[in-house]
């Protein structure tokens, strides 16, 4: 009975618990509320995922409406590994969330920022597990409308021009979706993920499918920070309070890559994207991406600033291993969604923990701190060489497959980009290393305490995630390997 | 002829959609970015519900006589995105009542020169 409605009850919890949030009094209540949300959340996604292991298919039809009609969630590995990783990361962040949230959101706000940051969850959730084109479109302005509103409530202004500058770019997003969506519906008549791979391939040659594909993947682009389309990520990310950075920098992203991954690959099936020249500009972007912004990232003088524009090159890795157009480049995009995760929520952890003892993030302001918050140090250093990709850490494994996919390819100048791209972060992790490390601090005879357990456990259970994945492959490449074969469309 | 005339609520989407669009890019005004939006936003309306009309169809309600109806789904959908459209406008003017509040001014330049000048 209830494994049936798991996909459901995934989006249904958050979705009523938001408004009661809201009207809960300010305190702690809220906090607790969403916490016990996020965690059933988890468990439920862990429990559906185990389900889906094998590569079996949950089919629940809302409101019994049969598809095509009406509309389904359809879980296949994909989706529970998505839904994983969103549930699994807003588990990880609230209990850090309790204390940054209350010194960063003014009191009489704390019960609206949590409904908020629920609802951010629901949306992203939902777009996890819909299996309705349009449904999903909904999801991701659920998803959207609430990572505004918790943007703009970062403490400086500069975090509502920020949110502004998202909202613009976010909105012409997510309605090229809708032109997509559209025209897709007017060639075929289906909004139905299953069922519009089965029509489509009738009307490929048709102009429509063309401009429709092109509307999807520009407007998903958007929304992914595809470079050059990444304009509004790094204000978005610098600007947040710490606890919705660390949410979004994990979950956001990487959920619209899923959506990139399930247009591309499933609605519009594989041989789509190689006959037109898309998988071509994905490796592209993808190399201009990596390059780029790990240049501009060097360049920043804000940690969080910095950390968002190595989000950019992350991206970049991604949408390379998408471009390969191999089962290798996809597994390494699937596993780098996961690691990227991991690593890039233990760093704006670390970072958020400073953030919340000197009140700044720029890097005069954290001059040596180092040694005096050495465990927030520690988590940072652990999970930055997880981002350069040091063997026994996370980073290590997706960027080995992504290597190995390029050179089963033959396209060394990737591989050296890639690799480049590596010491290119080791440039900016150590600007931050040397920063809280090796440079005296501002005032020596001001003391800055360690950060308090309640945000080092949470950045510790990740970063010890990311040595755990960095060893023990085992769960992420299977799932990888799995969920590529669903991509792909081989049966199993 | 025929091509332009007999699609021409297709040519008023597109006229729309792009001049939307190039408000949204061209001007510094935060409030009429957000109409520029809006118009943007307007004509994909448009072009849902241009898509869902049957040509000798009528309004899709039961009648006698009546064999053609138009499909209505485009245009439930399309309600849904108006929804969107409105919740996004007024998170989008919410916001900027806040940049006035904190900037006293809305022109994109004027508050470039301000974060330039801390």
């Amino acid at each position: 009975m209830i494994e049936t409605h798991t996909s459901l009850l995934l989006v249904v919890i958050p979705l009523l618990a938001a408004p009661v949030t809201a009207i809960l009094p300010n305190g702690r209540l809220p906090w607790l509320l969403t916490l016990a949300v996020s965690w059933l959340c988890f468990v439920l996604a862990i429990w559906q995922f185990m389900q889906v292991m094998d590569g079996s298919v949950i089919s629940y039809e809302l409101g019994g409406w049969e598809p095509p009609w009406g509309i389904e969630y359809r879980i296949d590995i994909v989706n529970a590994f998505v839904a994983l990783i969103v549930a699994g990361m807003a588990a990880v962040t609230l209990p850090y969330a309790l204390l940054s949230v209350e010194q960063e959101i003014p009191k009489d706000r704390i019960s609206l920022f949590y409904a908020t940051l629920l609802l951010c969850l629901d949306g992203l959730l939902g777009i996890a597990m819909t299996g309705d084109v349009f449904n999903l479109f909904v999801f991701l302005e659920i998803s959207s409308l609430s990572s505004y509103t918790l943007i703009s409530m970062g403490r400086q202004r500069k975090a509502l021009t920020a949110s502004y500058q998202y909202l613009i770019m976010g909105t012409i997003g997510a309605t090229f979706l809708l032109i997509g969506i559209g025209l897709i519906y007017s060639e075929t008549g289906s909004l139905n993920m299953v069922d519009l791979n089965n029509r489509l391939p009738a009307v490929f040659e048709h102009r429509t499918v063309h401009t429709a594909f092109a509307f999807i993947v520009v407007g998903v682009g958007l929304k992914l920070a595809m470079f050059p389309l990444h304009l509004w990520l790094p204000n978005a990310y610098t600007y947040a309070p710490s606890a919705v950075t660390v949410f979004l920098a994990a979950t956001a992203t990487k959920v619209a890559v899923y959506v990139m991954l399930r247009m591309v690959f499933n609605v519009f099936s594989t041989g789509f994207a190689y006959v037109t020249p898309t998988d071509d500009m994905f490796l592209l972007l993808g190399v201009f991406g990596v390059v780029f912004a790990s240049i501009s990232a060097i360049g920043q003088k804000d940690a969080k600033r910095l950390l968002a524009y190595s989000s950019v090159a992350q991206i970049g890795y991604i949408l390379l291993g998408i471009g390969f157009a191999s089962a290798l480049g996809l597994t390494a995009a699937v596993v780098h969604i996961f690691n990227h995760a991991l690593m890039k929520a233990a760093l704006f952890m670390a970072v958020g923990a400073l953030v919340y003892r000197i009140g700044s993030s720029h890097i005069t302001q954290i001059r040596g701190l180092g040694r005096q918050m050495p465990w927030t140090f520690g988590a940072l250093v652990i999970a930055g060489l997880s981002l350069i990709g040091v063997p026994g850490t996370a980073g290590f494994i997706s960027k080995w497959y992504l290597v190995l996919a390029a050179i089963e390819q033959q396209a060394w100048v990737i591989a050296i980009v890639i690799l480049a791209g590596s010491l290119l972060a080791v440039i900016y992790i150590w600007k931050l290393v040397e920063a809280l490390f090796f440079q005296p601090a501002i005032d020596d005879t001001k003391s800055v305490r360690e950060a308090p357990l309640s945000l080092l456990v949470p950045t510790w259970i990740l970063v010890l995630a990311n040595i755990y994945f960095g060893l023990n492959t085992e769960l992420t490449v299977n799932a990888a390997t799995i969920a590529v074969q669903v991509l792909e469309n081989i049966p199993q | 002829m025929d091509f332009i005339f007999g699609h021409y609520n297709y040519w008023i989407v597109i006229i729309l959609m792009m001049a939307g669009f190039y408000t949204v890019i061209s001007r510094g005004n935060l409030i009429k970015k957000i109409t520029g939006l809006n118009i943007f936003q307007t004509s994909v309306f448009l072009l849902y519900i241009s898509i869902g009309n049957v040509e000798g169809g009528t309004t899709p309600i039961i009648a006698e006589g009546v064999e053609q109806y138009s499909n209505p789904l485009p245009h439930v959908l399309i309600l849904t995105a108006i929804v969107v459209g409105v919740a996004t406008t007024a998170l989008g003017l919410a916001l900027v009542v806040r940049i006035r509040e904190e900037y006293g001014t809305i022109e994109e330049e004027d508050i470039h020169k301000q974060d330039e000048s801390l």
